[in-house]
């Protein structure tokens, strides 16, 4: 058996191949919950029944796979444009911290302006964040990848200051928190008992903006030829340093706008668990939607399982919650190695080799 | 003797090289068919066919570098089996790739030594080389950087490491395409030395007065398949033509030149190089006019692409009264803002730079074209794929439709797309470099047409190409363009090829008299 080169790409397993990793990824769950001495079928309930059984399970769900989406629609960007933004959870932190400076200035007197300056303030931090990446690229060419993934760090760094100092909650029995934010900072919800919020109709309005940026707009073709070619958009006369810093403020606005969701949606307050690793996964999510804006729903909403299978898992099964991670990877892993069949195929038996003796039987 | 040498026990008549029924197919494509092939000792033997023909295909199956489907080979009447270049060098087979393969920061003797017996010492290999490139007439110092050497010194070297295996059977895959005039003639010499000392040589390429000039036997290929065997000395180049595209390729039409305004000025453009390998500029001068077609030859290497750059607007460091398009100093404008004032440019690089090799035809042609970008940066996708269609057919691109992707066209037909592309925008100056580079005889010949149909409209052509009969047949004036310096301008009549070759050199003297007297 020997791989090929194909004549040209499959279209077909373009898209068949993250359903196949995804197959491969259940397989190697099953393998491993029999090692680990539990129920295989139990085990793929708690992480793809479970999570969609219920009205208020699906609700869930969306809550987990609202950041998500919104963070890889940004990353699509950036990726396409050949931008390595490896830091979205920093961005999301900064975001988040920001959004969250707004909603403590709220008191008992302010008006429902508060949301969108909430929301305003989160977009923002991200993109202020994601700025500094940009300006060290742009201005002394530092590699965006280590930058990006470091800022990551420091932003971590910022918030622990910040709850722990300026902002703890002096009524909080010294905890690492900000006092819970006042009611009308938060964001408003699609329906009553349900912690769903408008932040996925936000995401659902950016996948519809994102498809139309990239198909139907000069800059969308401009930003992404800047990736996929560059010398062609030197030769067309596309600016570099304006796709650049398009890129990253995309994507760092996009993390920012979640971390501002979810600190003045589920979350409330300010704490030192706002880093939900949001960030980090939806680089998955954005590869295993094929950077496209419409593949992004469905990988959101994959990895959103993962996140509350693994969290079911530690209570049903006893399994650590570090399983959502083996998951996570597995994903990602098999989605690179199934991409393999976009370009090559399996060809089952070689081609005799040239010998004086294979002359006579052919 | 190197004949001397072959085992005993066969006829001294054997062919060196005898092929029968190879036949190699990749997905999609049939590389060979069925090729027989026999080669004489000492035989220099012509492999010609157009691009795409299977000519690579076929000598890298001889040297064991790529296995057939089927087939047989012997040498000198012996059945071999070569499975991979090791074994071809044992058996005495060597080649000289089209694409060298060597090592930039190593002298010239330790790449060679990289290709011999490990037991040599450095200092054996050098004393091996000085003796070869005696016997031979060839120069070359084993001590220099590889860096440092011109193209044609870096083919002596690939050369130098063939000889020194003391091949029997001796490839060459397109030798010249890189050399002057002075340097294929030297190379000449070399090879027709090494024949009469009973060396075989495969000698494979595309320009038919080479072939008619050094081989003694020519196969000729296409499709794959062979479709002819021939003398070449008894031929013409209209002959082998037809043998090698089944027709001749039309006659252009000459045309009487009616030269306008100067629509491109050059003026003392020096500009330092913008990589490390790249030439610096120093004191170009050219001009170009409404109606008539500028050609500069020169090999590649001599700054045609950094000229070019500065010229495109991909380089705007150029002072801006350096360049001058319709009387206004472009120099630091973009590439956009040249082409509003009319200046479009088709580079020498097809994927990658002159379409984008992931995306469809339709949407390459944004690259160049704003007509279906509506108010607010908006596409028109239908407006953006009439037109696709339209340049598809003007230009008889084969495709699969507007959606193909540009890597999905053969190098011929995506070039002709983004010629069709620049000329349809009606360009006040089109610069095209290397226009019929890898493409096929038909395809060269209709863009060449179209290149000359231009210029008949009014529109200021300059064409750099290191092929000088393509330059010879489309230009009006010529330009010779060596180590960063560009020639003055020569008429088309007053060119030879041994005087544009002795340029190429940078030989070019001040006054034009003692350039006619040398």
């Amino acid at each position: 058996m020997k791989l090929e080169m194909r004549p040209q790409p499959s279209s077909f397993w373009a898209y068949a191949s993250p359903v196949l990793a995804l197959l491969v990824t259940v397989a190697i769950g099953i393998g491993l919950f029999m090692a680990l001495g539990k129920d295989p079928v139990k085990g793929l309930q708690v992480f793809f029944w479970e999570p969609i059984k219920s009205p208020y399970a699906l609700g869930e769900l969306l809550v987990k796979a609202t950041p998500l989406l919104i963070i890889a629609l940004g990353l699509a960007v950036c990726f396409r444009s050949n931008v390595w933004n490896i830091g979205a959870e920093g961005q999301f932190v900064i975001g988040a911290l920001a959004a969250g400076g707004v909603a403590l200035l709220a008191d008992k007197t302010t008006g429902p302006w508060i949301v969108p300056a909430i929301l305003a303030a989160g977009v923002g931090g991200g993109m202020a964040w994601a700025g500094i990446t940009a300006l060290l690229r742009d201005r002394f060419n530092a590699n965006e990848i280590l930058v990006s993934l470091m800022l990551v760090y420091v932003a971590d760094l910022i918030l622990n200051f910040m709850v722990f100092g300026p902002w703890k909650d002096p009524a909080g029995y010294n905890f690492p928190q900000t006092r819970t934010f006042d009611a009308v900072t938060q964001i408003p919800r699609l329906m009553p008992g349900s912690r769903v919020t408008i932040g996925i109709v936000l995401a659902l309005a950016g996948v519809g903006a994102l498809w139309l940026y990239l198909y139907r707009t000069y800059a969308g073709f401009a930003q992404e030829v800047s990736g996929v070619a560059p010398a062609a958009s030197r030769y067309a006369g596309f600016s570099s340093r304006r796709a650049l810093w398009v890129a990253l403020l995309v994507s760092g606005g996009a993390a920012g706008l979640a971390g501002a969701l979810e600190v003045a949606g589920p979350i409330g307050q300010l704490t030192p668990y706002v880093p939900a690793g949001y960030g980090f996964a939806a680089i998955i999510v954005a590869f295993v939607g094929r950077l496209h804006p419409v593949g992004v729903v469905f990988s959101a909403i994959l990895m959103s399982m993962f996140y509350i299978g693994g969290e079911l898992a530690q209570s049903r099964l006893g399994l650590p919650k570090s399983i959502t991670g083996v998951f996570q990877g597995l994903l990602l892993f098999n989605l690179l190695a199934c991409d393999t069949l976009i370009a090559y195929r399996f060809r089952l038996f070689e081609s005799k080799p040239l010998s004086p003796s294979s002359q006579g039987a052919r | 003797m190197t004949a001397s040498s072959t085992p005993s026990g066969h006829s001294a008549a054997a062919p060196r090289l005898q092929l029968s029924g190879i036949s190699k197919s990749y997905p999609g494509v049939v590389a060979n068919s069925g090729i027989a092939l026999r080669v004489q000792p000492g035989q220099i033997h012509a492999v010609l066919g157009e691009n795409g023909a299977g000519k690579s295909t076929l000598m890298k199956i001889i040297y064991g570098a790529v296995k057939p489907d089927a087939g047989s080979m012997a040498m000198d009447g012996q059945p071999v089996a070569v499975r991979n270049p090791q074994e071809a060098r044992a058996l005495g087979i060597s080649m000289v790739f089209q694409h060298f393969s060597l090592f930039d920061t190593l002298s010239v003797a330790e790449n060679v030594w990289l290709g011999l017996d490990k037991r040599l010492n450095l200092a054996e290999v050098s004393r091996r080389i000085v003796e070869t490139t005696r016997a031979y007439g060839l120069q070359l110092d084993p001590a220099r950087p590889v860096h440092t050497l011109s193209v044609g010194e870096r083919q002596r070297v690939e050369i130098v490491r063939a000889l020194m295996t003391n091949p029997r059977l001796l490839i060459l895959d397109e030798p010249t395409s890189v050399l002057t005039p002075q340097a294929v003639e030297n190379l000449f010499v070399t090879l027709r030395t090494l024949s009469q000392q009973g060396c075989s040589i495969l000698y494979i390429s595309h320009k038919l007065h080479e072939i008619r000039a050094l081989c003694t036997a020519c196969t000729v290929l296409r499709a794959g398949k062979v479709s002819g065997a021939c003398d070449p000395r008894a031929e013409t180049n209209a002959s082998l033509s037809r043998l090698m595209i089944g027709a001749e390729p039309p006659a252009l039409v000459r045309r009487v030149v009616k030269t306008g305004d100067i629509v491109l000025e050059v003026k003392q453009l020096d500009l330092a190089r913008e990589d490390q390998f790249g030439v610096d500029l120093s004191q170009v001068a050219l001009q170009v006019r409404a109606g008539e077609v500028v050609g500069i030859a020169g090999v590649s290497g001599n700054g045609q692409r950094e000229l070019l750059y500065a010229l495109s607007g991909e380089d705007t460091r150029a002072a801006s009264g350096s360049i001058v398009v319709k009387g206004q100093g472009v120099g630091h404008m973009s590439p956009a803002r040249r082409r509003r004032l009319g200046l479009h440019f088709v580079p020498e690089e097809r994927l990658g730079r002159g379409a984008v090799p992931s995306l469809s035809l339709a949407r390459n042609l944004l690259l160049t074209r704003k007509d279906s970008v509506g108010a607010g940066g908006w596409l028109s996708i239908g407006r953006l794929q009439a037109q696709a269609r339209q340049t598809i057919e003007r230009y008889q691109v084969r495709c699969g439709g507007p959606q193909a992707v540009a890597k999905s066209l053969s190098g011929g037909n995506l070039q002709k797309f983004i010629m069709g592309r620049e000329i349809d925008a009606g360009p006040a100056l089109l610069i095209v470099s290397q226009p019929t580079w890898g493409v096929d005889v038909g395809a060269a010949s209709q863009i060449r047409g179209e290149l000359l149909k231009l210029a008949g409209a009014g529109c200021a052509v300059l064409v750099v190409s290191e092929e000088l009969d393509e330059l010879f047949e489309i230009c009006d004036r010529l330009h010779v363009m060596a180590k960063g310096q560009l020639s003055p301008s020569l008429p088309r009549a007053d060119a030879t090829v041994e005087k544009v070759g002795l340029w190429m050199s940078g030989l070019w003297a001040p006054a034009p008299a003692a350039g006619s007297a040398a």
